[in-house]
Protein backbone atom coordinates (compact mmCIF):
# COMPACT_ATOMS: atom_id res chain seq x y z
CA UNK A 1 0.00 0.00 0.00
CA UNK A 2 2.92 2.28 0.69
CA UNK A 3 3.94 2.10 -2.95
CA UNK A 4 0.82 4.00 -3.88
CA UNK A 5 0.49 6.99 -1.60
CA UNK A 6 -2.90 8.55 -1.38
CA UNK A 7 -2.88 12.00 -2.84
CA UNK A 8 -5.15 14.79 -1.83
CA UNK A 9 -7.04 16.52 -4.60
CA UNK A 10 -4.98 19.61 -3.88
CA UNK A 11 -1.84 17.80 -4.94
CA UNK A 12 -3.15 17.96 -8.48
CA UNK A 13 -2.21 21.61 -8.69
CA UNK A 14 1.26 20.91 -7.39
CA UNK A 15 3.58 19.80 -10.18
CA UNK A 16 6.37 18.26 -8.14
CA UNK A 17 5.45 15.82 -5.37
CA UNK A 18 6.55 12.29 -6.01
CA UNK A 19 6.78 10.07 -3.01
CA UNK A 20 9.88 7.90 -2.83
CA UNK A 21 9.27 4.43 -4.13
CA UNK A 22 6.05 5.37 -5.86
CA UNK A 23 4.48 7.59 -8.41
CA UNK A 24 2.06 10.20 -7.22
CA UNK A 25 -1.24 9.93 -9.10
CA UNK A 26 -1.24 13.67 -9.57
CA UNK A 27 1.75 13.63 -11.96
CA UNK A 28 -0.68 13.07 -14.81
CA UNK A 29 -2.15 16.50 -15.40
CA UNK A 30 -5.72 16.89 -16.45
CA UNK A 31 -6.40 17.24 -20.17
CA UNK A 32 -6.53 20.87 -21.28
CA UNK A 33 -9.65 22.36 -22.83
CA UNK A 34 -7.66 22.83 -26.03
CA UNK A 35 -6.96 19.09 -26.16
CA UNK A 36 -10.59 18.23 -25.42
CA UNK A 37 -11.77 20.64 -28.14
CA UNK A 38 -9.44 18.93 -30.60
CA UNK A 39 -10.97 15.57 -29.65
CA UNK A 40 -14.50 16.91 -30.15
CA UNK A 41 -13.58 18.31 -33.57
CA UNK A 42 -12.20 14.92 -34.45
CA UNK A 43 -15.45 13.23 -33.36
CA UNK A 44 -17.30 15.48 -35.82
CA UNK A 45 -15.44 14.02 -38.75
CA UNK A 46 -14.39 10.48 -37.88
CA UNK A 47 -17.72 8.71 -38.48
CA UNK A 48 -19.40 8.30 -41.83
CA UNK A 49 -22.54 10.17 -40.73
CA UNK A 50 -20.55 13.07 -39.29
CA UNK A 51 -18.33 13.29 -42.34
CA UNK A 52 -21.25 13.29 -44.78
CA UNK A 53 -23.17 15.86 -42.76
CA UNK A 54 -20.20 18.22 -43.20
CA UNK A 55 -20.01 17.39 -46.91
CA UNK A 56 -23.75 17.99 -47.34
CA UNK A 57 -23.51 21.36 -45.57
CA UNK A 58 -20.72 22.44 -47.94
CA UNK A 59 -22.48 21.03 -51.03
CA UNK A 60 -25.84 22.67 -50.23
CA UNK A 61 -24.21 26.02 -49.67
CA UNK A 62 -22.34 25.64 -52.98
CA UNK A 63 -25.49 24.32 -54.68
CA UNK A 64 -27.68 27.27 -53.78
CA UNK A 65 -24.97 29.61 -55.07
CA UNK A 66 -24.79 27.62 -58.32
CA UNK A 67 -28.57 27.74 -58.76
CA UNK A 68 -28.62 31.53 -58.44
CA UNK A 69 -25.64 31.94 -60.78
CA UNK A 70 -27.22 29.82 -63.51
CA UNK A 71 -30.93 30.58 -63.08
CA UNK A 72 -31.51 33.99 -61.49
CA UNK A 73 -31.39 37.34 -63.30
CA UNK A 74 -27.95 38.91 -63.55
CA UNK A 75 -28.82 41.68 -61.14
CA UNK A 76 -29.11 39.15 -58.28
CA UNK A 77 -25.68 37.72 -58.97
CA UNK A 78 -23.78 39.86 -56.55
CA UNK A 79 -21.41 38.66 -53.85
CA UNK A 80 -23.53 39.97 -50.97
CA UNK A 81 -26.69 38.28 -52.30
CA UNK A 82 -24.99 34.98 -52.96
CA UNK A 83 -23.27 35.03 -49.57
CA UNK A 84 -26.57 35.66 -47.76
CA UNK A 85 -28.25 32.80 -49.64
CA UNK A 86 -25.38 30.44 -48.91
CA UNK A 87 -25.99 30.95 -45.18
CA UNK A 88 -29.47 29.42 -45.19
CA UNK A 89 -28.76 25.74 -45.77
CA UNK A 90 -25.82 26.04 -43.39
CA UNK A 91 -28.04 27.67 -40.78
CA UNK A 92 -30.53 24.80 -41.01
CA UNK A 93 -27.95 22.00 -40.79
CA UNK A 94 -25.56 23.44 -38.20
CA UNK A 95 -28.09 23.02 -35.35
CA UNK A 96 -28.39 19.36 -36.35
CA UNK A 97 -24.61 19.05 -36.25
CA UNK A 98 -24.69 20.60 -32.76
CA UNK A 99 -27.43 18.22 -31.64
CA UNK A 100 -25.57 15.17 -32.95
CA UNK A 101 -22.35 16.30 -31.30
CA UNK A 102 -24.14 15.86 -27.96
CA UNK A 103 -26.84 13.22 -28.49
CA UNK A 104 -24.63 10.71 -30.34
CA UNK A 105 -22.66 10.34 -27.10
CA UNK A 106 -25.82 9.03 -25.47
CA UNK A 107 -27.37 7.13 -28.38
CA UNK A 108 -24.07 5.40 -29.23
CA UNK A 109 -23.20 5.12 -25.52
CA UNK A 110 -19.76 6.63 -25.97
CA UNK A 111 -20.63 8.97 -23.07
CA UNK A 112 -19.56 6.15 -20.77
CA UNK A 113 -15.95 6.39 -22.00
CA UNK A 114 -16.02 10.16 -22.43
CA UNK A 115 -17.22 10.88 -18.92
CA UNK A 116 -15.06 8.16 -17.36
CA UNK A 117 -11.98 9.82 -18.89
CA UNK A 118 -13.22 13.35 -18.09
CA UNK A 119 -15.31 13.08 -14.90
CA UNK A 120 -15.65 16.86 -14.74
CA UNK A 121 -18.38 16.66 -17.34
CA UNK A 122 -18.83 20.40 -17.78
CA UNK A 123 -15.37 20.45 -19.37
CA UNK A 124 -16.60 18.11 -22.09
CA UNK A 125 -19.57 20.42 -22.66
CA UNK A 126 -17.29 23.47 -22.90
CA UNK A 127 -15.11 21.58 -25.40
CA UNK A 128 -18.20 20.72 -27.45
CA UNK A 129 -19.30 24.36 -27.47
CA UNK A 130 -15.82 25.39 -28.63
CA UNK A 131 -15.74 22.68 -31.31
CA UNK A 132 -19.22 23.70 -32.51
CA UNK A 133 -18.15 27.35 -32.70
CA UNK A 134 -15.07 26.44 -34.73
CA UNK A 135 -17.22 24.31 -37.05
CA UNK A 136 -19.59 27.28 -37.54
CA UNK A 137 -16.66 29.56 -38.38
CA UNK A 138 -15.31 26.96 -40.79
CA UNK A 139 -18.74 26.82 -42.45
CA UNK A 140 -18.67 30.60 -42.94
CA UNK A 141 -15.20 30.35 -44.48
CA UNK A 142 -16.39 27.61 -46.84
CA UNK A 143 -19.42 29.70 -47.84
CA UNK A 144 -17.08 32.65 -48.49
CA UNK A 145 -15.09 30.47 -50.86
CA UNK A 146 -18.14 29.09 -52.70
CA UNK A 147 -19.65 32.58 -52.91
CA UNK A 148 -16.42 33.98 -54.35
CA UNK A 149 -16.34 31.15 -56.90
CA UNK A 150 -20.00 31.84 -57.79
CA UNK A 151 -19.39 35.56 -58.15
CA UNK A 152 -16.39 34.89 -60.36
CA UNK A 153 -18.53 32.64 -62.60
CA UNK A 154 -21.24 35.30 -62.73
CA UNK A 155 -18.83 38.04 -63.76
CA UNK A 156 -17.36 35.83 -66.51
CA UNK A 157 -20.64 35.82 -68.47
CA UNK A 158 -21.11 39.58 -68.25
CA UNK A 159 -22.51 40.00 -64.75
CA UNK A 160 -23.52 43.15 -62.98
CA UNK A 161 -21.47 46.17 -62.09
CA UNK A 162 -20.59 46.24 -58.41
CA UNK A 163 -20.72 42.41 -58.26
CA UNK A 164 -17.94 42.20 -55.65
CA UNK A 165 -19.67 44.36 -53.09
CA UNK A 166 -18.71 42.52 -49.94
CA UNK A 167 -18.77 44.00 -46.47
CA UNK A 168 -17.01 43.00 -43.28
CA UNK A 169 -20.17 43.39 -41.15
CA UNK A 170 -21.93 40.91 -43.43
CA UNK A 171 -19.22 38.32 -42.82
CA UNK A 172 -19.17 38.96 -39.09
CA UNK A 173 -22.98 38.92 -39.02
CA UNK A 174 -23.00 35.53 -40.73
CA UNK A 175 -20.43 34.23 -38.27
CA UNK A 176 -22.63 35.31 -35.35
CA UNK A 177 -25.69 33.79 -37.07
CA UNK A 178 -24.00 30.42 -37.59
CA UNK A 179 -22.51 30.33 -34.10
CA UNK A 180 -25.96 30.99 -32.63
CA UNK A 181 -27.34 28.18 -34.85
CA UNK A 182 -24.82 25.58 -33.71
CA UNK A 183 -24.95 26.59 -30.04
CA UNK A 184 -28.74 26.33 -30.11
CA UNK A 185 -28.36 22.80 -31.44
CA UNK A 186 -25.90 21.88 -28.69
CA UNK A 187 -28.18 23.43 -26.05
CA UNK A 188 -31.21 21.45 -27.31
CA UNK A 189 -29.11 18.30 -27.51
CA UNK A 190 -27.97 18.70 -23.90
CA UNK A 191 -31.49 19.41 -22.70
CA UNK A 192 -33.32 16.62 -24.55
CA UNK A 193 -30.46 14.06 -24.96
CA UNK A 194 -32.39 12.29 -27.68
CA UNK A 195 -31.50 12.81 -31.35
CA UNK A 196 -34.89 12.74 -33.14
CA UNK A 197 -36.69 14.65 -30.40
CA UNK A 198 -34.01 17.35 -30.25
CA UNK A 199 -34.02 17.75 -34.05
CA UNK A 200 -37.81 17.96 -34.23
CA UNK A 201 -37.98 20.44 -31.34
CA UNK A 202 -35.22 22.65 -32.74
CA UNK A 203 -36.98 22.76 -36.13
CA UNK A 204 -40.59 22.89 -34.99
CA UNK A 205 -40.45 25.21 -31.98
CA UNK A 206 -39.08 28.26 -33.86
CA UNK A 207 -41.54 27.68 -36.74
CA UNK A 208 -44.47 27.26 -34.37
CA UNK A 209 -43.39 30.36 -32.52
CA UNK A 210 -43.08 32.37 -35.78
CA UNK A 211 -46.49 31.22 -36.94
CA UNK A 212 -48.07 32.12 -33.60
CA UNK A 213 -46.39 35.51 -33.72
CA UNK A 214 -47.86 36.11 -37.18
CA UNK A 215 -51.34 34.92 -36.27
CA UNK A 216 -51.88 36.37 -32.83
CA UNK A 217 -51.64 40.14 -32.81
CA UNK A 218 -50.91 40.35 -29.09
CA UNK A 219 -47.86 38.11 -29.49
CA UNK A 220 -46.33 40.21 -32.23
CA UNK A 221 -44.40 42.47 -29.87
CA UNK A 222 -43.08 39.48 -27.94
CA UNK A 223 -42.15 37.72 -31.19
CA UNK A 224 -39.99 40.69 -32.10
CA UNK A 225 -37.88 39.86 -29.06
CA UNK A 226 -38.18 36.08 -28.93
CA UNK A 227 -38.53 34.76 -32.49
CA UNK A 228 -34.95 33.92 -33.50
CA UNK A 229 -36.05 33.90 -37.15
CA UNK A 230 -36.87 37.59 -36.83
CA UNK A 231 -34.07 38.64 -34.49
CA UNK A 232 -31.27 36.94 -36.46
CA UNK A 233 -32.49 38.12 -39.87
CA UNK A 234 -30.63 41.47 -39.73
CA UNK A 235 -27.38 39.51 -39.31
CA UNK A 236 -27.59 37.98 -42.78
CA UNK A 237 -30.11 39.89 -44.90
CA UNK A 238 -28.56 42.15 -47.51
CA UNK A 239 -28.02 44.95 -48.21
CA UNK A 240 -27.35 45.89 -44.57
CA UNK A 241 -26.34 42.42 -43.31
CA UNK A 242 -24.56 42.54 -40.01
CA UNK A 243 -25.19 46.23 -39.47
CA UNK A 244 -27.53 46.05 -36.49
CA UNK A 245 -28.93 48.93 -34.52
CA UNK A 246 -28.65 48.91 -30.74
CA UNK A 247 -32.30 47.89 -30.57
CA UNK A 248 -31.72 44.98 -32.94
CA UNK A 249 -28.72 43.79 -30.93
CA UNK A 250 -30.86 43.92 -27.79
CA UNK A 251 -33.60 41.84 -29.41
CA UNK A 252 -31.01 39.36 -30.67
CA UNK A 253 -29.45 39.10 -27.21
CA UNK A 254 -32.81 38.48 -25.53
CA UNK A 255 -33.87 35.80 -28.03
CA UNK A 256 -30.47 34.07 -27.78
CA UNK A 257 -30.67 34.13 -24.01
CA UNK A 258 -34.07 32.43 -24.13
CA UNK A 259 -33.41 29.89 -26.91
CA UNK A 260 -29.74 29.16 -26.28
CA UNK A 261 -28.84 30.35 -22.78
CA UNK A 262 -31.68 28.78 -20.81
CA UNK A 263 -31.66 25.34 -22.50
CA UNK A 264 -27.85 25.34 -22.31
CA UNK A 265 -27.79 25.90 -18.55
CA UNK A 266 -30.64 23.45 -17.91
CA UNK A 267 -29.02 20.90 -20.25
CA UNK A 268 -25.63 21.32 -18.59
CA UNK A 269 -27.13 20.65 -15.16
CA UNK A 270 -28.93 17.61 -16.53
CA UNK A 271 -25.81 16.27 -18.22
CA UNK A 272 -23.58 16.74 -15.19
CA UNK A 273 -26.06 15.00 -12.89
CA UNK A 274 -27.35 12.23 -15.07
CA UNK A 275 -26.37 8.63 -14.68
CA UNK A 276 -24.51 7.37 -17.72
CA UNK A 277 -25.50 3.89 -18.80
CA UNK B 1 -5.88 0.43 -4.21
CA UNK B 2 -9.67 0.61 -4.24
CA UNK B 3 -11.59 1.41 -1.08
CA UNK B 4 -15.35 1.03 -1.05
CA UNK B 5 -17.20 2.08 2.10
CA UNK B 6 -20.92 1.66 2.77
CA UNK B 7 -21.77 2.22 -0.88
CA UNK B 8 -25.52 2.22 -1.61
CA UNK B 9 -27.71 2.90 -4.60
CA UNK B 10 -31.46 3.33 -4.53
CA UNK B 11 -33.79 3.92 -7.45
CA UNK B 12 -36.96 5.13 -5.79
CA UNK B 13 -38.01 2.42 -3.36
CA UNK B 14 -35.77 -0.20 -4.97
CA UNK B 15 -32.37 -0.71 -3.37
CA UNK B 16 -29.90 -2.05 -5.93
CA UNK B 17 -26.74 -1.80 -3.86
CA UNK B 18 -27.04 -1.95 -0.09
CA UNK B 19 -24.18 -0.90 2.22
CA UNK B 20 -21.34 -2.52 0.27
CA UNK B 21 -17.82 -2.25 1.68
CA UNK B 22 -14.60 -3.90 0.50
CA UNK B 23 -10.98 -3.13 -0.26
CA UNK B 24 -8.79 -4.18 -3.17
CA UNK B 25 -5.08 -3.99 -2.43
CA UNK B 26 -2.14 -3.63 -4.83
CA UNK B 27 -0.72 -6.93 -6.02
CA UNK B 28 -4.04 -8.77 -5.84
CA UNK B 29 -6.85 -9.76 -8.15
CA UNK B 30 -10.27 -9.39 -6.54
CA UNK B 31 -13.11 -11.37 -8.05
CA UNK B 32 -16.48 -9.67 -7.71
CA UNK B 33 -19.04 -12.45 -7.91
CA UNK B 34 -22.77 -12.51 -8.06
CA UNK B 35 -25.70 -13.56 -10.20
CA UNK B 36 -26.99 -11.23 -12.88
CA UNK B 37 -28.76 -8.25 -11.37
CA UNK B 38 -26.98 -8.56 -8.02
CA UNK B 39 -25.55 -5.03 -8.19
CA UNK B 40 -22.02 -5.74 -9.47
CA UNK B 41 -22.15 -3.36 -12.42
CA UNK B 42 -23.85 -0.63 -10.41
CA UNK B 43 -21.16 -0.89 -7.72
CA UNK B 44 -18.38 -0.67 -10.33
CA UNK B 45 -20.06 2.26 -12.05
CA UNK B 46 -20.33 4.07 -8.71
CA UNK B 47 -16.59 3.53 -8.10
CA UNK B 48 -15.89 5.27 -11.43
CA UNK B 49 -18.31 8.12 -10.88
CA UNK B 50 -20.53 7.43 -13.89
CA UNK B 51 -23.39 6.50 -11.54
CA UNK B 52 -23.89 8.83 -8.59
CA UNK B 53 -24.16 6.83 -5.33
CA UNK B 54 -27.11 7.30 -2.97
CA UNK B 55 -24.80 6.83 -0.02
CA UNK B 56 -21.27 5.85 0.98
CA UNK B 57 -17.94 6.53 -0.68
CA UNK B 58 -15.57 4.90 -3.13
CA UNK B 59 -11.95 5.93 -3.49
CA UNK B 60 -9.11 4.99 -5.79
CA UNK B 61 -5.63 5.67 -4.36
CA UNK B 62 -7.49 7.41 -1.54
CA UNK B 63 -9.16 9.87 -3.90
CA UNK B 64 -12.70 10.06 -5.21
CA UNK B 65 -12.43 8.89 -8.83
CA UNK B 66 -14.15 12.07 -10.00
CA UNK B 67 -11.34 14.13 -8.47
CA UNK B 68 -8.57 12.33 -10.34
CA UNK B 69 -7.14 14.87 -12.79
CA UNK B 70 -6.49 12.37 -15.57
CA UNK B 71 -8.29 9.19 -14.46
CA UNK B 72 -7.42 7.20 -17.60
CA UNK B 73 -3.77 7.24 -16.48
CA UNK B 74 -4.64 5.83 -13.05
CA UNK B 75 -7.55 3.47 -13.62
CA UNK B 76 -8.20 1.24 -16.62
CA UNK B 77 -11.91 0.67 -17.12
CA UNK B 78 -13.91 -1.90 -19.02
CA UNK B 79 -17.50 -1.31 -17.97
CA UNK B 80 -19.33 -2.25 -21.14
CA UNK B 81 -17.67 -3.55 -24.28
CA UNK B 82 -20.81 -2.64 -26.24
CA UNK B 83 -20.54 1.05 -25.38
CA UNK B 84 -18.49 2.01 -28.46
CA UNK B 85 -19.53 3.98 -31.52
CA UNK B 86 -20.21 1.30 -34.18
CA UNK B 87 -19.24 3.73 -36.94
CA UNK B 88 -15.69 4.26 -35.67
CA UNK B 89 -12.82 1.92 -36.34
CA UNK B 90 -11.24 0.18 -33.37
CA UNK B 91 -8.04 2.14 -33.83
CA UNK B 92 -9.88 5.47 -34.09
CA UNK B 93 -11.73 4.71 -30.84
CA UNK B 94 -8.42 4.21 -29.04
CA UNK B 95 -6.85 7.26 -30.73
CA UNK B 96 -9.64 9.44 -29.31
CA UNK B 97 -9.04 8.10 -25.80
CA UNK B 98 -5.28 8.45 -26.21
CA UNK B 99 -5.75 12.07 -27.29
CA UNK B 100 -7.79 12.82 -24.14
CA UNK B 101 -5.17 11.17 -21.93
CA UNK B 102 -2.32 12.89 -23.74
CA UNK B 103 -0.66 9.70 -24.98
CA UNK B 104 1.39 9.26 -28.15
CA UNK B 105 -0.18 7.40 -31.09
CA UNK B 106 2.29 4.54 -30.86
CA UNK B 107 0.79 3.64 -27.48
CA UNK B 108 -2.44 2.79 -29.34
CA UNK B 109 -0.64 0.34 -31.62
CA UNK B 110 1.20 -1.20 -28.67
CA UNK B 111 -2.09 -1.87 -26.86
CA UNK B 112 -3.83 -3.20 -29.97
CA UNK B 113 -0.91 -5.57 -30.39
CA UNK B 114 -0.99 -6.58 -26.74
CA UNK B 115 -4.64 -7.63 -26.85
CA UNK B 116 -4.17 -9.46 -30.13
CA UNK B 117 -6.13 -7.18 -32.46
CA UNK B 118 -4.34 -7.17 -35.81
CA UNK B 119 -3.83 -3.91 -37.74
CA UNK B 120 -6.34 -5.21 -40.32
CA UNK B 121 -9.03 -5.71 -37.65
CA UNK B 122 -8.21 -2.39 -35.97
CA UNK B 123 -8.85 -0.61 -39.29
CA UNK B 124 -12.38 -2.03 -39.51
CA UNK B 125 -15.46 -0.32 -38.09
CA UNK B 126 -16.62 -1.69 -34.75
CA UNK B 127 -20.04 -2.46 -36.24
CA UNK B 128 -18.48 -5.58 -37.76
CA UNK B 129 -16.70 -6.76 -34.60
CA UNK B 130 -17.62 -9.93 -32.75
CA UNK B 131 -18.28 -9.68 -29.02
CA UNK B 132 -14.84 -11.17 -28.40
CA UNK B 133 -13.18 -8.49 -30.54
CA UNK B 134 -15.12 -5.79 -28.67
CA UNK B 135 -13.94 -7.22 -25.36
CA UNK B 136 -10.35 -7.18 -26.59
CA UNK B 137 -10.76 -3.60 -27.78
CA UNK B 138 -12.26 -2.69 -24.39
CA UNK B 139 -9.28 -4.28 -22.68
CA UNK B 140 -6.88 -2.37 -24.95
CA UNK B 141 -8.73 0.79 -23.96
CA UNK B 142 -8.37 -0.10 -20.28
CA UNK B 143 -4.63 -0.73 -20.63
CA UNK B 144 -4.03 2.36 -22.78
CA UNK B 145 -3.09 4.81 -20.02
CA UNK B 146 -0.71 2.31 -18.36
CA UNK B 147 -2.85 2.42 -15.17
CA UNK B 148 -2.11 0.76 -11.85
CA UNK B 149 -5.73 -0.16 -11.23
CA UNK B 150 -7.99 -2.18 -13.52
CA UNK B 151 -11.77 -2.32 -13.07
CA UNK B 152 -13.31 -4.82 -15.47
CA UNK B 153 -16.99 -5.71 -15.66
CA UNK B 154 -17.51 -9.22 -17.04
CA UNK B 155 -14.35 -9.08 -19.19
CA UNK B 156 -14.52 -12.74 -20.16
CA UNK B 157 -17.92 -12.38 -21.85
CA UNK B 158 -17.66 -13.43 -25.47
CA UNK B 159 -14.04 -14.56 -25.24
CA UNK B 160 -13.22 -18.05 -26.47
CA UNK B 161 -11.48 -20.47 -24.08
CA UNK B 162 -8.09 -19.47 -25.45
CA UNK B 163 -8.96 -15.81 -24.98
CA UNK B 164 -10.04 -16.43 -21.39
CA UNK B 165 -6.76 -18.20 -20.67
CA UNK B 166 -4.84 -15.31 -22.23
CA UNK B 167 -6.78 -12.76 -20.21
CA UNK B 168 -6.10 -14.62 -16.96
CA UNK B 169 -2.39 -14.50 -17.72
CA UNK B 170 -2.58 -10.81 -18.47
CA UNK B 171 -4.43 -9.99 -15.24
CA UNK B 172 -2.19 -12.23 -13.13
CA UNK B 173 0.87 -10.55 -14.60
CA UNK B 174 -0.64 -7.10 -14.04
CA UNK B 175 -1.27 -7.87 -10.34
CA UNK B 176 2.12 -9.52 -9.86
CA UNK B 177 3.77 -6.31 -11.00
CA UNK B 178 1.98 -4.46 -8.20
CA UNK B 179 -1.28 -3.54 -9.90
CA UNK B 180 -4.76 -3.75 -8.40
CA UNK B 181 -7.44 -5.67 -10.29
CA UNK B 182 -11.17 -5.78 -9.63
CA UNK B 183 -13.08 -7.99 -12.04
CA UNK B 184 -16.67 -9.09 -11.93
CA UNK B 185 -18.29 -12.24 -13.16
CA UNK B 186 -21.43 -14.25 -12.64
CA UNK B 187 -19.41 -17.43 -13.19
CA UNK B 188 -17.33 -18.60 -10.27
CA UNK B 189 -15.06 -20.82 -12.35
CA UNK B 190 -14.04 -17.89 -14.48
CA UNK B 191 -12.86 -15.96 -11.46
CA UNK B 192 -11.45 -18.60 -9.16
CA UNK B 193 -8.62 -19.41 -11.56
CA UNK B 194 -7.16 -15.93 -11.25
CA UNK B 195 -8.54 -14.20 -8.16
CA UNK B 196 -6.81 -14.03 -4.76
CA UNK B 197 -9.71 -12.32 -3.07
CA UNK B 198 -13.41 -12.89 -3.53
CA UNK B 199 -16.32 -10.58 -2.87
CA UNK B 200 -19.68 -12.28 -3.32
CA UNK B 201 -22.75 -10.12 -3.75
CA UNK B 202 -26.41 -11.08 -3.91
CA UNK B 203 -29.41 -8.75 -4.11
CA UNK B 204 -27.19 -5.75 -3.55
CA UNK B 205 -25.65 -7.04 -0.31
CA UNK B 206 -22.28 -8.61 0.27
CA UNK B 207 -22.90 -12.20 1.34
CA UNK B 208 -19.29 -13.36 1.64
CA UNK B 209 -15.83 -11.94 1.23
CA UNK B 210 -12.29 -12.94 1.99
CA UNK B 211 -9.31 -14.67 0.47
CA UNK B 212 -10.09 -17.47 -1.94
CA UNK B 213 -8.19 -19.94 0.25
CA UNK B 214 -10.30 -19.08 3.30
CA UNK B 215 -13.52 -19.44 1.37
CA UNK B 216 -12.26 -22.73 -0.10
CA UNK B 217 -11.33 -24.04 3.33
CA UNK B 218 -14.80 -23.37 4.59
CA UNK B 219 -16.29 -25.26 1.69
CA UNK B 220 -16.54 -28.54 3.62
CA UNK B 221 -16.74 -32.01 2.12
CA UNK B 222 -18.45 -33.63 -0.81
CA UNK B 223 -19.86 -37.06 0.02
CA UNK B 224 -21.78 -39.74 -1.86
CA UNK B 225 -23.33 -42.93 -0.55
CA UNK B 226 -25.00 -46.02 -1.98
CA UNK B 227 -28.04 -45.11 0.08
CA UNK B 228 -28.45 -41.31 0.10
CA UNK B 229 -31.35 -41.42 2.52
CA UNK B 230 -29.36 -43.34 5.11
CA UNK B 231 -26.48 -40.89 4.64
CA UNK B 232 -28.76 -37.89 5.22
CA UNK B 233 -30.11 -39.50 8.38
CA UNK B 234 -26.60 -40.29 9.63
CA UNK B 235 -25.38 -36.73 9.02
CA UNK B 236 -28.46 -35.33 10.70
CA UNK B 237 -27.90 -37.53 13.73
CA UNK B 238 -24.29 -36.35 13.94
CA UNK B 239 -25.48 -32.72 13.71
CA UNK B 240 -23.54 -31.95 10.52
CA UNK B 241 -25.05 -29.25 8.29
CA UNK B 242 -25.98 -30.29 4.76
CA UNK B 243 -25.43 -27.20 2.65
CA UNK B 244 -26.52 -28.48 -0.71
CA UNK B 245 -26.95 -31.55 -2.80
CA UNK B 246 -25.38 -32.07 -6.18
CA UNK B 247 -26.26 -34.90 -8.56
CA UNK B 248 -26.65 -37.51 -5.86
CA UNK B 249 -23.85 -36.16 -3.64
CA UNK B 250 -24.17 -34.01 -0.57
CA UNK B 251 -22.14 -30.96 0.32
CA UNK B 252 -21.51 -30.98 4.05
CA UNK B 253 -20.21 -28.10 6.10
CA UNK B 254 -17.58 -30.18 7.90
CA UNK B 255 -14.14 -31.69 7.34
CA UNK B 256 -14.09 -34.98 5.36
CA UNK B 257 -12.75 -36.83 8.42
CA UNK B 258 -15.72 -35.80 10.52
CA UNK B 259 -18.14 -36.76 7.77
CA UNK B 260 -16.47 -40.17 7.32
CA UNK B 261 -16.66 -40.86 11.04
CA UNK B 262 -20.36 -40.00 11.12
CA UNK B 263 -21.03 -42.34 8.21
CA UNK B 264 -18.97 -45.14 9.79
CA UNK B 265 -20.79 -44.73 13.11
CA UNK B 266 -24.11 -45.16 11.32
CA UNK B 267 -22.82 -48.00 9.17
CA UNK B 268 -23.44 -46.16 5.90
CA UNK B 269 -21.26 -47.29 2.98
CA UNK B 270 -19.68 -44.38 1.09
CA UNK B 271 -18.94 -44.25 -2.63
CA UNK B 272 -17.04 -40.97 -2.52
CA UNK B 273 -15.66 -38.61 0.10
CA UNK B 274 -13.39 -35.67 -0.60
CA UNK B 275 -12.75 -32.01 0.31
CA UNK B 276 -15.26 -29.94 -1.60
CA UNK B 277 -12.72 -27.37 -2.85
CA UNK B 278 -13.75 -25.71 -6.08
CA UNK B 279 -16.85 -27.84 -6.52
CA UNK B 280 -17.69 -26.82 -3.00
CA UNK B 281 -17.04 -23.17 -3.68
CA UNK B 282 -19.39 -23.39 -6.63
CA UNK B 283 -22.03 -24.79 -4.31
CA UNK B 284 -21.29 -22.20 -1.67
CA UNK B 285 -21.67 -19.53 -4.32
CA UNK B 286 -24.92 -21.00 -5.56
CA UNK B 287 -26.25 -21.47 -2.04
CA UNK B 288 -25.28 -17.96 -1.02
CA UNK B 289 -26.88 -16.38 -4.00
CA UNK B 290 -29.56 -18.80 -5.19
CA UNK B 291 -32.18 -17.54 -2.77
CA UNK B 292 -31.49 -14.00 -3.79
CA UNK B 293 -31.56 -14.88 -7.44
CA UNK B 294 -34.88 -16.64 -7.05
CA UNK B 295 -36.32 -13.63 -5.30
CA UNK B 296 -35.04 -11.42 -8.09
CA UNK B 297 -36.79 -13.51 -10.72
CA UNK B 298 -39.95 -13.87 -8.71
CA UNK B 299 -40.31 -10.15 -8.22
Amino acid sequence: MTAYPASSPHAAADPAPTAPGGVDPSVHGRPSLLRLTGVELRKLTDTRSGFWLLVVIALLSAGIVAVVVFVSPDTDQRFDNLFALAQFPVGILLPILGILLVTSEFSQRTALTTFALVPRRHRVVVAKLAAGTLAALAAVVVSLVTTAAGTLLATLDGGTPDAWSASLPAVLGSAVFQIVSVLMGIAFGLLVQNTPLAIVLSLVLPIAWSTLGELVARLRTAAGWLDTGLTTAPLVEPPTAGELTAGQWARLAVSVLVWVGIPLVAGLVRTVRREVS
Amino acid sequence: MITVEHLSKRYGARTVVNDVSFTCTPGTVTGFLGPNGAGKSTTMRMICGVTPPSGGTARVHGVDYRRLPNPGREVGLLLDAGAQHPGRTGRETLLLSAAIMGLPRRRVDECLDRVGLSPAVAKRRIRGYSLGMRQRLGLAQALLGDPRVLILDEPANGLDPEGILWMRGLLRDFADRGGTVLLSSHLLREVEAVADQLVVIGSGRIVAQGSKDDLLAGAGALVRAQDPRALRAALKRAGLPIRASTDGGLLVGAEPGVVGQAAADAGVALRELRPAESAGLEQVFLALTAGDGAREVGR
